[in-house]
């Protein structure tokens, strides 16, 4: 009883502040400087159309691969976490997964070629419009989950995931250092030409980096998920 | 004003997360609520960037380079929040892995049963 009263006290005066913060909130009439001078210098330097791509993947993609490290770090941790269950379940299989019914079975078949597609397409236009390499990474990865749902005995192959996600990170890293060496510091998207605004080959290494994140983002998530089956 | 109405549905969607941490003695539904609260940060961060009138920072047809920074919203918290929802993914991974392992140990998910961390 206490106990919730105290919660419930902790919960209005936490409120209280929000409700302060929202009623005093004064939205931007302009833009700040800083973000000005990002949606002047993107589409000016970088040839990109999507700021926020141009943002994520030259100005900050120094974080962005700092994103990717800690993607793969949770991987690793959750391998870790539950590997030891997974030697003990197999010494007693007494719960064999169910099969799956037979929509999710043929709903599976038609659908994953279609999200594969919708993935690749999101991940292309990560320079265009709305969308990039996280975005498309985690739609494949949820295409993964649906083939798993489906067929929960089907085993992935997690050698090649886990190679094809060191060869994406590496060539990220090696884009980011051709930068250094060619354009004017590291992942400067300029190592490539930035052709024509808005073509789809266009914006430097930017599609290309998009590419690489989406591979190894693919590859994370669907090893995280992997990780999960008993 | 409409930046003002997204930030206290993001702000709600906080105390909500918050309510639901501090009430539940399951763990599957303490880390919704850690979701919730995730989820509710994002928006707010993003309402925070709102511009009046401002439309989505992308250069096409309805957008020309010359009326962007006049127009465009806040580019910075949407390429924050990008980051922050990978981020959110991650630490719900290592949660639900975390929540396996207790399942295992005690064969129940109520925290009442995991006593022996306690002062």
């Amino acid at each position: 009883m206490i106990r919730r009263a105290s919660i419930t006290v902790a919960v209005i005066l936490f409120g209280l502040v929000f409700a302060s913060l929202a009623a005093n909130h004064v939205g931007h009439q302009s833009l700040p400087p800083l973000a000005k001078r990002y949606v002047e210098l993107v589409p000016q330097d970088l040839g990109a159309p999507n700021v926020i791509t141009g943002i994520l993947l030259t100005y900050r993609a120094f974080d962005t691969l700092g994103e990717v490290a800690v993607l793969f770090m949770v991987a690793a941790g959750v391998g870790l976490v539950l590997k030891t269950r997974k030697r003990r379940s197999k010494k007693s299989p007494e719960t064999q997964p169910r099969q799956a019914s037979e929509i999710v079975q043929t709903g599976a078949q038609i659908l994953v070629p279609l999200i594969a597609i919708f993935a690749a397409y999101i991940i292309m236009n990560g320079h265009l419009s709305a969308g990039g390499g996280f975005q498309g990474g985690a739609v494949i990865a949820s295409s993964v989950l649906l083939l798993l749902l489906a067929d929960p005995q089907q085993r992935l192959d997690l050698d090649f995931l886990s190679s094809t996600e060191s060869i994406a990170g590496v060539l990220f890293v090696l884009v980011g250092v051709a930068g250094l060496i060619l354009a004017d510091g590291f992942l400067d998207n300029r190592v490539l030409p930035l052709g024509e605004f808005g073509a789809f080959f266009s914006a430097g290494a930017i599609p290309l980096l998009s590419v690489l994140l989406g591979v190894k983002v693919g590859c994370e998530l669907s090893v995280i998920i992997d990780r999960f089956r008993a | 004003m409409i930046s003002t109405v997204v930030l206290a549905t993001g702000l709600a969607l906080i105390l909500i997360g918050l309510w639901g941490m501090l009430t539940h003695r399951n763990i599957l539904r303490i880390i919704i609520s850690f979701s919730l609260i995730g989820t509710g940060t994002h928006i707010v961060i993003v309402a925070i960037g709102y511009v009046a009138n401002g439309t989505a920072p992308i250069i096409d047809r309805a957008l020309s380079v010359a009326d962007a920074p006049s127009r465009a919203v806040d580019p910075i918290p949407s390429a924050l929040v990008v980051t922050a929802i990978v981020i959110g993914l991650a630490v719900t991974a290592v949660m639900l892995a975390y929540a396996i392992r207790l399942y295992d140990s005690k064969k129940t998910l109520s925290i009442d049963a995991f006593t022996e961390s306690k002062w």
